[in-house]
């Protein structure tokens, strides 16, 4: 079955988009990069060392991965934009996570800056899906102002919180224009299958994969629990009910 | 010798053009993933040899790193 995710002009076949922040190893990275099945690979942008240049993780991701930069940490548009205009220099790709942090603390978007800093950066070109809070609102104001898709916390980036408020969630992804990837809070499998059967677009894990006890397994569950979610969504959940109701049939019941 | 600011800290740079000062730090030039911005607009990587630098200026060199 083929259930291809679009953003913008692209054409995803995997729904689970992976970071590549804070695996033991650059081994591991790549291989959890391989079992997540990912497509789409975030990365940030940072100052060299000018003690000497090292082989780049790009060097290393090669051709295999779409590339996406993000803006992590940025506090100000200027900084955002500065950031995503460096990122697509460096990387050749007008593709952007765009983060805007209010807050050092818990990481919360600042969603004032957030919409003009999108607004801005899709003038310039670039096919921007910002980090944002789950609030229908604020993602509608992304894509009005032209985010190719939005990118609603679960809960707080590395908290493994999961779904904090899963009917925003739904709530949000029964009314966005535009994709909805599920991004930060994410702490094991089932969150992101949640987060699918949800309605949600597509899914971004790093920190539930990287700091697990077994980053390779959690890749390929994670893989798993995108795909189930997606599946059990397309498929249509039975209603909630508050009494039981038997599913052999009552006729020839033994003894009556 | 020209006082300017490198990645957040402040310096006596004796180079004049953004190659000359990647060279000086042992950086190659012709490595991939490289972007840089002066005083907050990025210089395309042609212009790199031909940008004068000068006193006051904010250099930013970027690469991508692992992120999320």
């Amino acid at each position: 079955m083929t259930d291809p995710l679009i953003i913008a002009a692209a054409t995803l076949k995997s729904r689970l988009f992976v970071g590549t922040a804070g695996y033991p190893n650059q081994q591991v990275l790549l291989d959890c990069l391989e079992a997540s099945g990912a497509q789409m690979v975030t990365v940030s942008i940072r100052r060299i060392s000018l003690e000497g240049y090292a082989e780049s993780l790009v060097d290393l991701l090669g051709g295999r991965y779409r590339l996406l930069p993000n803006t992590a940490g940025c506090a100000t548009v200027r900084d955002a934009v500065l950031t995503a205009e460096l990122a697509r220099e460096a990387l050749d790709t007008n593709w952007l996570k765009l983060e805007l942090i209010g807050d050092r603390e818990t990481l919360y978007p600042d969603v004032e800056q957030l919409v003009q800093a999108a607004e801005e950066l899709v003038r310039k070109g670039f096919t921007v899906l910002p980090y944002c809070n789950e609030d229908p609102v604020t993602c509608q104001k992304l894509a009005d102002v032209g985010c190719a898709a939005v990118m609603p916390l679960g809960s707080l980036i590395g908290s493994g919180m999961g779904i904090a408020n899963p009917a925003a969630i739904e709530l949000i992804c029964s009314r966005s224009p535009v994709p909805v990837v599920l991004d930060a809070g994410i702490g094991t499998a089932s969150d992101a299958a949640l987060a699918m059967e949800l309605g949600c677009d597509a899914v971004l894990a790093n920190t539930a994969i990287a700091k697990s006890h077994d980053p390779l397994r959690m890749a390929a569950a994670m893989r798993a629990g995108v795909e189930g979610g997606r599946l059990a969504r397309l498929a249509g959940r039975i209603p909630r009910r508050r009494f039981a109701e038997p599913s052999s049939p009552q006729l020839g019941l033994v003894g009556t | 010798m020209t006082r300017m600011r490198i990645n957040g800290v402040e310096e006596e740079i004796s180079a004049t053009t953004l190659t000359e000062l990647l060279v000086a730090r042992g950086v190659d030039p012709a490595a991939r993933f490289l972007a840089i911005a002066v005083n907050g607009s990025v210089v395309r990587r042609a212009e790199w040899p031909s940008r004068e630098l000068a006193a006051g200026d904010t250099v930013e060199i970027v690469r991508p790193l692992q992120g999320g």
